[in-house]
């Protein structure tokens, strides 16, 4: 649905670039391509690396190891899978509304979702381009520290 | 020949990786076959997602100026850029790896690196769709909560990661910024 109003949006812009300038409309257009081009390689890799993943990481497995009483551990490896997979918010939030109806706990399911959505290694080469090393690092690392907070936050007011 | 080569190289990991997929195909069946019809989901969904963004990335490198962008949300521009940059980010759609690419933009115009970075944890957890749907698997409660903390960690993340970025390393991130994809 968004996905939609975005098309309308931008097709709308387009034209409305095209009947102002059409030079600049090119321009727009080559620039779109280049940069798309630019970073095709590791989207794909990327991609591949989500596909193999998540075959093996089912949501079987995941429920193994984050299930009931898995306490610090839990969270440990709620953090751990949170930071290296990419699952897609769509497939992630009915996950986690499974696991806490199975008994995970809310720090557990906090933990996993803040991480999978701010922390990203297999993104970090795509970041690393535009940010710099030093910068993607940093900025993951402070997204993990937010995570062990706002999951020790959310486990302790929801219990 | 010459064409192909240069293409192998910037391609060797996708390649590599479509290789350890084929010896999963052959090996473990049925990991292998799932991978494939995971990463071909992902690909139509992301090719669905793509072309719009990148085209609005390039009306945005064209149009608009960089002295406009610097005015909203550059160095000086005060909590108005910062509210800006949080309702970009929430209104995007597609994952996090894509914010990139238009925050290299944003840094090409300007745009001050708080702000970069609060589009970009916006991005990542606040979009409007996205806690829609956290709503409505976890509760409206879970999703409030997690949203207000959300905010203050993004706010604090961006703020926290400016003071942390000596300038010499500042620099070069502008720099690489105004040079890519020229």
């Amino acid at each position: 649905m968004s996905t939609f109003i975005i098309y309308i949006l931008v097709s709308c812009l387009l034209c409305l670039s095209f009947v102002k300038d059409k030079d600049k409309t090119h321009r727009t257009l080559k620039k779109a391509w280049k940069s798309f081009e630019n970073i095709m390689p590791q989207f794909l890799s990327i991609l591949f690396i989500i596909g193999i993943m998540l075959a093996v990481l089912d949501p079987q497995t995941i429920y193994m190891l984050l299930g009931k009483d898995s306490g610090l551990r839990g969270m440990t490896i709620a953090a751990v899978i949170g930071s290296i997979t990419l699952i897609p918010g769509f497939v992630a939030f009915p996950l986690a509304a499974a696991l806490l109806k199975a008994g995970a706990g809310y720090g557990q399911i906090t933990m996993f979702i803040t991480t999978l959505m701010m922390v990203g290694v297999v993104t970090l080469p795509v970041e690393i381009q535009f940010f710099g090393r030093a910068t993607a690092i940093k900025r993951n690392l402070l997204a993990l520290v937010f995570a062990v907070i706002i999951s020790f936050v959310i486990g302790g007011i929801i219990s | 020949m010459n064409l192909i080569k240069p293409m192998i190289k910037r391609y060797r990991v996708c390649l590599s990786l479509l290789i350890i997929n084929m010896f999963l195909l052959f090996f473990l069946p049925d990991i292998g076959k799932t991978a494939l019809y995971i990463t071909k989901d992902n690909l139509l969904e992301m090719l669905s997602i793509i072309p719009p963004i990148f085209i609005l990335l390039g009306l945005l490198d064209v149009w608009v100026e960089r002295e406009t962008m610097m005015k909203y949300m550059g160095e000086h521009s005060g909590i108005e850029g910062g509210v800006i940059a949080f309702i970009m980010g929430s209104a995007a759609a597609g994952p996090l790896y894509v914010a990139f690419p238009i925050a290299g933009v944003l840094l090409k115009k300007g745009v001050k690196l708080t702000n970069v970075f609060i589009f970009v944890g916006a991005w990542s957890t606040t979009k409007i769709p996205m806690i829609l749907f956290e709503a409505t698997n976890l509760g409206w409660d879970y999703m409030l909560l997690r949203f207000v903390c959300n905010v203050i960690g993004i706010i604090i993340i961006a703020i926290l990661l400016e003071k942390m970025i000596p300038s010499e390393e500042r620099r070069a991130i502008y720099v690489n910024a105004l040079n890519y994809n020229k």
